[in-house]
């Protein structure tokens, strides 16, 4: 049965379907919903709520929670995601499973309450100090958001590692009818790393501290090939009409949106375009996106920031085929005309 | 011919990283035997900290996960919350309690998190060499106070119990030192009571340790310790500064009466 | 009655980082410094010299754990 909700609602209810029982947040708006939602809902499921005293709080207790074997996760916007960098620093050094929601907001600094997607670097690159990656889903419709979180958890837990899922505030904020499917319960690996006690067994330590070279390159090297893995097996990306596209728009989240409606009234004008969305920001598609870009003539990357994605699109499609890039800061969002006026300048002035 | 006092159980027989005359090896040890005889060492879960005690687990054998410099009282927070049959203890000292963990210690001892935190005061930061702490004394001269802590500059020392006595929700706090044999036997009794509250599920528990930095304050062992008593004890004085469990035991016995 | 044994101590003088606090806690100078060893961590180690009169100072103070005291349990029964 599918019901109207908000993003952030939406993704609340699903985190708990997920079988979420510790969330730990600070409010900070344009997520202030998904924590009142979890205030609501923990007890009623036997869950915990705290409101901390700060978003490094909320992390660190999220560390804790993962540590014991909880289910885990905080959630916050832009700036409190800044805040938390140092905690999932912490989290990816210790190989716990932790997921973490953004709700962007526009930056830097303060910045605005409105939606943005100027934290695609920090999100993709790491965030916090040292050698990890945050395993990064970009939902770009509220259905697609609750299943995205269902399964931030099951690829924290399968691979120890923090899930970041980004959302904006416009994500957030909307509503769309959602409908929560049943999950066949994923199998995942035992959690012999967690601390209960040593009873019964030998003691455990979870810690990031080697203080020997050779030990801190052994733990990082480990760290990293559970990262290729990653990249190997869950890389994930939507294509649009891509085929016989001549100009393929590349955008995630609120940007794959507004593409999508571009890209109609553009083949209603008769101009062959295709839309690609990366829905793991990291691991990025590169190979997919490579060999689709290589099939057009042209690329439109679209973004709610100053151009940070279109890195990563460089990266992948390197100089075989022009790149061209549309932006918004500020909160702005690129419209759909936005979008066709400079989709039209490419073909007209470019190709 | 009986040994009365063997090594505990809780503690590895190892050498530890400490310098000659630290008193984290007391402070330790006072742990390991509150985990020996409250038989609760194999569901303990031991919250390390950042600064000289970040090795603990080397020494005290629990499980053990080390915390962000400050933020053991969260991590200890999402621990005990998932675990509550476990033992949680955070082990902090005075940088990383009463300066970068200020709100972190404030907030879990003012939701009445059921766990314990022992924590050491040495008034200087070890590990790095001998900065100022929170604690740091007026005129206590450091690496970062070359001249002396000058209150116009750098403030006065935090005095932890005090401050999280202004609080309704910690069960237990009490300050003891570890200078002198008969300091050391009351330090094992709060330390014991603290663990034992935390047993009862009583709610927050806090023990500060005063305790010396012979390395960085630059002196022998014994004088440290005699320095931690005729200065230290004078900023920071021991005793009880809150109770609630003897609180209780006096209503319930009438002896407020 | 059997006869009580006098109470005394040993040193795990490995462990010994010749700090001295046992020296200044024990109320009988029955520790001193060994000048004729140093041991692996490059000091001279804690010896006990013998007057041992069972307080437990030394042991309670050694951040180290190095001391064991041997005496005899009191067993008092006062019903």
């Amino acid at each position: 049965m599918k019901q109207l909700m908000t993003g952030n609602d939406a993704m609340a209810e699903a985190a708990i379907q997920a079988g979420c029982r510790y969330y730990f947040g600070y409010p900070i708006t344009p997520q202030n919903e998904f924590t009142a939602y979890m205030a609501r809902r923990m007890p009623q499921v036997g869950g915990v709520f705290i409101q901390s005293e700060s978003e490094i709080a909320a992390i660190n207790m999220v560390m804790g929670a993962a540590a014991a074997g909880g289910r885990a996760m905080t959630s916050s916007s832009s700036p409190g995601i800044s805040l938390k960098q140092e905690g999932i620093s912490y989290i990816a050094g210790d190989q716990l499973p932790a997921v973490i929601l953004n709700v962007m907001r526009g930056g830097p600094g303060l910045g605005n309450i409105a939606p943005a997607q100027g934290d695609y670097f920090q999100a993709t690159r790491g965030g916090g100090h040292g050698d990890y990656r945050c395993i990064v889903l970009a939902p770009s419709t509220v259905q697609e958001g609750t299943e995205l979180i269902q399964d931030a958890f099951d690829l924290a837990d399968k691979y120890r590692n923090p899930v970041l899922i980004l959302s904006d505030g416009r994500m957030g904020q909307m509503m769309e009818p959602v409908e929560f499917k049943p999950r066949p319960k994923a199998e995942m690996p035992p959690k012999d790393y967690i601390l209960t006690g040593k009873k019964g067994r030998e003691r455990r330590i979870i810690r990031s501290l080697y203080l020997k070279e050779p030990e801190l390159e052994a733990w990082n090297k480990i760290i990293q090939e559970k990262l290729m893995k990653i990249e190997e097996n869950e890389v994930r990306y939507e294509t649009r009409m891509v085929e016989d596209a001549d100009l393929v728009l590349i955008g995630y989240g609120t940007c794959a949106r507004n593409s999508k409606e571009a890209m109609r009234t553009l083949r209603e004008k008769g101009r062959k375009v295709g839309v690609f969305r990366p829905i793991t920001l990291w691991p990025f598609p590169y190979t997919a996106l490579s060999e689709v870009v290589k099939k057009a003539r042209a690329a439109l990357v679209v973004e709610m920031s100053a151009g940070q994605m279109v890195e990563d699109v460089y990266l992948a499609v390197k100089d075989t085929r022009p790149i061209f890039f549309y932006g918004r800061m500020g909160g702005q969002v690129p419209s759909a005309t936005e979008i066709v006026q400079k989709a039209e300048k490419i073909f007209t002035e470019k190709l | 011919m009986q040994t009365t006092k063997s090594h505990p159980k809780s503690l590895f027989p190892v050498s530890t990283h400490y310098c000659a005359g630290c008193g984290h090896g007391i402070a330790h040890r006072l742990i390991a035997e509150a985990l020996d005889e409250l038989g609760v060492q194999d569901r303990t879960i031991g919250v390390a900290p950042v600064g000289c005690a970040v090795l603990m687990y080397n020494y005290i054998d629990v499980d053990t996960i080390e915390a962000a410099h400050g933020r053991a009282p969260a991590t200890a927070t999402g621990l005990k919350r998932v675990r509550p049959d476990c033992i949680v203890f955070t082990y902090q000292g005075d940088g990383d309690l009463a300066a970068i963990g200020t709100a972190e210690i404030i907030h879990a001892a003012n939701r009445g998190e059921h766990f314990t935190t022992i924590f050491l005061n040495n008034a200087i930061y070890g590990m790095t060499g001998g900065q100022m702490a929170p604690t740091t004394l007026v005129d206590q001269k450091t690496e970062t106070t070359p001249y002396g802590r000058k209150p116009s500059n750098e403030g006065f020392p935090i005095k932890a119990c005090e401050m999280l006595a202004t609080l309704d929700a910690p069960y237990y706090i009490e300050r003891v030192s570890v200078a002198t044999p008969a300091k050391i036997r009351r330090a094992k009794k709060a330390i014991f009571k603290a663990f034992n509250y935390q047993v009862e599920e009583r709610g927050f528990t806090f023990v500060e340790v005063i305790s010396t930095c012979p390395t960085n304050w630059g002196m022998s062992p014994p004088d440290a310790m005699k320095w931690s008593v005729e200065h230290m004890e004078k900023v920071f004085p021991l005793g009880v500064f809150r109770d609630k469990g003897a609180e209780k035991d006096r209503t319930e016995t009438g002896a407020d009466k | 009655m059997p006869e009580t044994k006098k109470p005394y101590i040993e040193i795990v003088t490995d462990r010994c980082k010749g700090c001295e606090l046992c020296i200044s806690a024990c109320p009988k100078d029955c520790i001193e410094l060994d000048t004729s060893v140093v041991n692996a961590k490059g000091v001279n180690p804690a010896k006990y010299v013998g007057g041992c009169i069972g307080c437990g100072s030394c042991m309670l103070i050694c951040p180290d754990v190095c001391i064991e005291l041997y005496k005899e349990e009191k067993i008092q029964k006062s019903a």
